[in-house]
């Protein structure tokens, strides 16, 4: 079984100075403490999250990664994450862009849209799709911005994003996948985590 | 030392006071003899690490543990400080000191003037939120406290707690800001100026010369009056007031506290007097309106992160939803100075009707943020 914090905290290196963005109420951060003695740093819109956050002894900031990312100076991070939190933003790119000026490296999950499931959920129901990973409906939800492994490729080449790492986690199996050749992955993978550099 | 009561509306016997000589000031005048009075709850340990600096707001004054020994009521934060309280007087060593400047015993406008032997009035010099600190150090140095685990204040103890971290980077372990700012907004400013031109326009007030038991009374209440206003929210009076009158239920016709807000502004103006000297308020309102930390490290918009630069202090700010005077966006310009300066931060805006005055409050959500920057200071210090 390997989840979606297995594969970050993988890709997290030790002593890391991380900064988790939408860090909820911050397990994430206090396992990459845990296992690989990051230095965690957190930013969470919901108050009562922080306030959890922050009396487990963590440095997390209440605000919104929307307008706050720029709030950091430029390489302040070894590592920025973004765990399922991309998809819930206003301007997922422009968030995409400061999380790779104010750290090294991203990583980077979300849900996948792509993957059979929803794609014969909308195909037989007409409905937009409702599943465990995605439980709210259409106006409730707040992933605004729900795209696909293919999608974020794409979107990646064309904002010159290197993707050093991608992997597709199916039922608590990851396997990783070339970012060249993503359509297996779009198809059987119900999340994905990719680790982004920007071009130098 | 047992204070002698020299200074002051402290009544003598009551607290500890601090000799602590000469002290030059921001404006470049030198202090020649400077008290600090300071109370402390708990014991320090065997290896001094286990002392809190509490930092009280403009209207407080050290008692803020204890029953206070002129109004009878309880410390301003006794509900923090205690056995077992979230300053947890079994484990830390908790100091409060009066500011300078202030009436409760430390050096202030109604001190003794060496040079004359008559209270200072308005020949005490100009003193800063910098200068405060300064005699807060200078007590620490007196106490044989070289670091402390924390610093703690709301309001203008959040801007000495700012200011040590600031200034005296290697001293300070941890910093909670609680409803506090960087700098006074000219809002601020403004409102300090309508008190103490209450305060001046008062026949009383003699032009700060007027005798200990013939204080300007109802300038310093008018004073009171408008603060008390801006500590408050529109919620909180509307629930706590509404439009009820003070006897019955029709109109008085008249200038007497007709409406329930009137009488409870009076009583809270006329009973300041009676632990606060007019003179003492102008002068920390004066130190709060020159507060602007950026100062010291430019004029330009990257300065206040200059001041913590490469500090390693932990932060924690935290502001409340209905503050107007000190509000969420003043708290956040601190914490981007502080990302700035790569500094370990935490933030939260606390959801409160209660405006500026929640901070002295039951607010739980406070009490659980602030708690676990603590405990997180102590497990960090091996406490």
């Amino acid at each position: 079984m390997t989840t979606r914090y297995d594969l970050i905290a993988a890709l997290v290196e030790n002593e890391a100075r991380v900064l988790d963005v939408g860090c909820g109420d911050g397990s994430l951060l206090r396992r990459l403490g845990e296992e690989r003695r990051a230095r965690g740093y957190g930013l969470e819109l919901d108050a009562a999250l922080v306030a959890q956050a922050v009396s487990s002894g963590l440095s997390v900031v209440q605000g919104d990664a929307d307008t706050d990312l720029g709030d950091y100076p430029a390489g302040a991070f070894d590592t920025v994450v973004l765990s399922n939190s991309l998809q819930a933003l206003q301007s997922p790119v422009a968030a995409l862009r400061e999380a790779l000026r104010v750290g090294r490296g991203a990583v980077v999950s979300f849900p996948n849209f792509g993957h059979w499931r929803v794609r014969t959920d909308l195909l037989t129901s007409g409905r937009m799709p409702v599943s465990k990973a995605l439980p709210a409906k259409w106006h409730e939800t707040q992933n605004i911005h729900l795209c696909t492994v293919r999608d974020f490729v794409e979107l990646a080449r064309a904002e010159g994003f290197v993707i050093e790492k991608a992997f597709g986690i199916s039922s608590g199996r990851a396997r990783s996948f070339s970012p060249g050749r993503p359509g297996r992955a779009n198809l059987t993978a119900q999340e994905a985590v990719f680790l982004l550099r920007s071009k130098r | 030392m047992t204070n002698t009561g020299a200074g002051g509306l402290l009544p003598p016997g009551e607290g500890e006071t601090a000799r602590l000589g000469a002290l030059s000031l921001d404006s470049g005048v030198t202090l020649p003899e400077v008290t600090v009075a300071y109370e402390t709850y708990g014991a320090l340990n065997a290896d001094r690490t286990n002392a809190v600096l509490v930092c009280h707001p403009l209207t407080a004054d050290q008692f803020a543990g204890r029953e206070h020994p002129v109004t009878g009521k309880p410390g301003w934060w006794e509900r923090l400080i205690g056995p077992g309280r979230l300053l947890d007087t079994d484990r830390l060593f908790v100091i409060c000191p009066n500011v300078l400047g202030g009436c409760m015993g430390s050096t202030g406008p109604a001190s003794i003037d060496p040079g004359t032997g008559r209270p200072y009035g308005l020949n005490f010099p100009v003193v800063t939120i910098g200068d405060m600190v300064r005699a807060q150090a200078a007590l620490l140095d007196a106490l044989g406290i070289d670091r402390l685990l924390a610093v703690v204040g709301g309001s203008m103890g959040g801007m000495q707690a700012l200011t040590w971290a600031a200034r005296h980077p290697e001293r300070v372990a941890n910093a909670a800001i609680i409803a506090s700012a960087a700098r006074h907004t000219p809002q601020n400013i403004a409102f300090h100026e309508v008190g103490r031109q209450a305060v001046m326009a008062d026949p009383d007030w003699r032009d700060g010369t007027y005798a200990p038991d013939e204080p300007p009374r109802r300038g310093l209440a008018v004073a009171r009056m408008t603060a008390h206003v801006t500590y408050l929210s529109e919620p909180a009076l509307e629930a706590k007031f509404g439009r009820r009158f003070q006897n019955g239920s029709a109109p008085g016709f008249g200038f007497d506290a007709d409406f329930q807000v009137e009488s409870y502004l009076r009583h809270q103006g006329k009973s300041f007097t009676d632990r606060f000297d007019a003179n003492s308020y102008l002068y920390i309102t004066r130190a709060m309106d020159y507060f602007d930390l950026g100062r010291d490290c430019g004029e330009d918009e990257g300065a206040l992160a200059r001041c913590f630069s490469g500090t390693k202090t932990r932060f924690l700010l935290v502001s409340f939803t209905s503050d107007w005077l000190y509000p969420t966006a003043e708290s956040r310009r601190v914490v981007r100075a502080l990302h700035g300066a790569g500094a370990e931060v935490s933030f939260v805006e606390v959801e409160s009707d209660r405006g500026h005055d929640a901070f002295l409050l039951e607010e739980p959500e406070l009490d659980r943020v602030l708690g676990g920057f603590l405990a997180a200071a102590m497990r960090g210090a091996g406490l």
